[in-house]
């Protein structure tokens, strides 16, 4: 038996400047689970949604110097601890020859902190999300602007908060199921 | 078809300085100039020569004025729509080669002070004949580099250095004067064709330079990404510098509303990567000598061991990046008018130390081991900030000042003769415009 919720209600723009101020409107009428979804990034747009800024840049930060620390460690261990060769006269753990496969080690963790990080933080991967049984939200991809309200919004009304997208300009305004 | 105008585009920007403005200023950093490079001049003598001050200041803002044009040219090959607003300004800067080229002359009058290394090269000092090959004081290396190391073709290698800076700074800097009168887009198509031709020869030109103005003081040793790295610290002072002009512009009014702190933000990001670039290249060359450990090439590294320089080695490591690595990461820091003003001041000074650090040993280092048959040096051999100290001249960082109050003189003359911005430039709107995603 699939079992049905209220996921939101999404509404329809034809522009980037409609959107920016739908954002605009949405924000100051007191809603908080508020989303863009357009074809391009809009300059401005998380501004105006009010969104605070990206944790991601403290997980790569972290995962950039764990990286660090583990090319230290393994080339201490390897080249210093367990396996010594002397070549060249060189020490076997110099700290010349680890600045390469250090670096090497913290651009490699950082850009898997960074993409996978904002895998995470978007919920990614996933194959289905019930914004997409919006009747025309195909076009997100192609030339229409979209705001959505989540259900979890303490201000969301099923019937108030259409009319309100619908009084701001949003066409084709729907309210989405989540079916489970 | 010509572009919207900046009347049209935004009204209330200042596009050119009202007349008899800033004109104080220009006079002033002029005299400042050249009052502290007299200075310099004079109290410069012996150990603290005034030559080696004045090559230590002027390949440092040469690196300034380099990084302008560079800059200019990659703003066009690449089409860039975000930077019109900044990029009459560094024309403007890079308009300075000519008179860089007139600062070259007290190198002229010193230059067998200065390249004595080789311009002497298997000459006796005493009675000025030829060192016959058979002699163990012939120099059989300097004897191979003569091709290359001599006065007549390192003098005709000046003139083609600067044909090549000056040629491409004129022709950038009227080619957009041009467009602020005719409005033509075509002039872009055509200058973002001459930058091609014009960034290889900008990079043949610098390298060679740095070769015949600072590696040849060392003429045995050798390193081939040394223009690069040349190039990496003069191109992130010259992001420091614009920063800090645009700021001082700002502060009198003009460009206030067209330079915003977007633009200072991108500044910024070029900032710290020219100054990580520069570490890159730096290390590259340290490491593969390192390894490779060959005496010609370590010597290098090891003048730069004694004489408090080692010391100096290592605020550059620090200066050069850890501090500025950590200091400029943050976007908050870039979008900080002061936070990112001391940035630049601070790599300005570091950028400073730099070239003293790749200049000054080569005068007065005393001999390392194996070199010209000197004995090892002695263990007791102090190796600290004192030294350093003990053989700095204050005209290290003097007559860095003085050249560079000089040109920003007469970059300032050059701002009050042209419009503060390309006016009617296709992509003036967009940087009017230009948001950081």
């Amino acid at each position: 038996m699939s079992k049905s919720q209220t996921w939101g209600i999404v509404a329809e723009f034809d522009s980037a400047s409609a959107i920016y101020q739908a954002a605009e409107k949405t924000m100051a009428n007191g809603y908080q689970r508020v989303d863009a979804h357009t074809p391009f990034p809009v300059h401005g747009l998380d501004k105006a949604l009010r969104q605070g800024p990206s944790p991601l840049g403290w997980l790569v930060i972290c995962c950039g110097f764990s990286g660090i620390c583990l090319a230290q460690l393994m080339m201490w261990w390897m080249n210093g601890h367990d396996y010594v060769i002397w070549t060249s006269g060189k020490l076997p753990y110099a700290w010349q020859s680890t600045i390469p496969v250090t670096f090497e080690c913290m651009v490699l963790l950082s850009g898997f902190g960074a993409v996978f990080g904002m895998f995470g933080l978007n919920r990614l991967p996933r194959l289905h999300h019930p914004i997409f049984q919006h009747a025309t939200f195909w076009r997100v991809t192609d030339d229409r602007f979209f705001l959505s309200i989540e259900a979890t919004d303490p201000k969301f009304d099923r019937t108030q908060t259409v009319r309100f997208l619908e009084s701001i300009g949003g066409k084709h305004v729907a309210v989405v199921e989540d079916i489970q | 078809m010509t572009a919207p105008s900046l009347q049209q585009l935004a009204p209330h920007v200042v596009s050119k300085v009202k007349e008899g403005d800033l004109a104080k200023a220009q006079m002033g950093l002029l005299g400042v100039g050249a009052v502290l490079i007299g200075a310099a001049w004079a109290t410069g003598s012996g150990d603290k020569s005034f030559v080696w001050s004045y090559l230590v200041g002027y390949m440092g803002v040469l690196g300034i004025c380099l990084g302008a044009l560079a800059f200019v040219m990659i703003q066009h090959i690449t089409r860039s729509g975000w930077s019109v607003v900044l990029r009459r300004t560094a024309e403007n800067i890079a308009g300075a080669l000519p008179l860089m080229l007139l600062l070259f002359v007290p190198i002229l009058i010193y230059f067998d002070d200065v390249f004595s290394h080789w311009v002497h090269a298997n000459v006796d000092q005493v009675t000025h004949a030829a060192i016959p090959p058979d002699d163990p004081r012939f120099d059989t290396i300097l004897d191979g580099k003569k091709a290359w190391l001599n006065k007549p073709f390192f003098l005709v290698r000046v003139a083609i250095y600067f044909a090549v800076w000056i040629g491409l700074a004129l022709v950038f800097r009227r080619g957009s004067l041009k467009q602020d009168e005719t409005g033509n887009p075509e002039i872009n198509l055509k200058l973002s064709r001459v930058a091609a031709p014009g960034l290889l020869l900008f990079a043949l030109a610098t390298t060679f330079a740095s070769f015949d103005w600072i590696m040849s003081l060392d003429p045995h040793w050798f390193s081939t990404i040394f223009g690069l790295a040349y190039f990496a610290g003069g191109y992130m002072a010259f992001f420091a510098y614009l920063i800090l002009l645009m700021r001082w512009l700002g502060t009198q009014g003009y460009l206030k509303d067209a330079v915003t702190t977007e633009h200072f933000h991108d500044l910024g990001k070029l900032l710290f990567a020219f100054m990580v670039f520069w570490t890159y290249t730096n290390f590259s060359q340290y490491m593969l000598i390192w390894y490779a450990n060959l005496p010609e090439e370590t010597a290098w590294y090891a003048h730069r061991a004694h004489g408090g320089w080692g010391v100096i080695g290592m605020v550059l490591v620090i200066g050069h990046f850890f501090f500025p690595f950590a200091f400029l990461m943050s976007r908050h820091v870039k979008r900080n008018p002061i936070a990112l003003a001391f940035g630049a001041i601070f790599l300005l000074v570091i950028h400073c130390l730099d070239m003293q650090f790749l200049i000054l040993p080569n005068h007065h280092h005393e001999p390392v081991a194996g070199e010209g048959g000197a004995p090892a040096v002695a263990a007791e051999h102090t190796s600290g900030i004192a030294d350093y100290l003990a053989h700095m001249h204050w005209a290290d960082f003097g007559c860095f000042i003085g050249i560079l109050a000089m040109v920003t003189g007469f970059v300032l003359m050059n701002i009050r003769r042209s419009n503060l911005l390309p006016t009617r430039d296709p992509r003036l709107a967009e940087s009017l415009h230009f948001q950081n995603i």
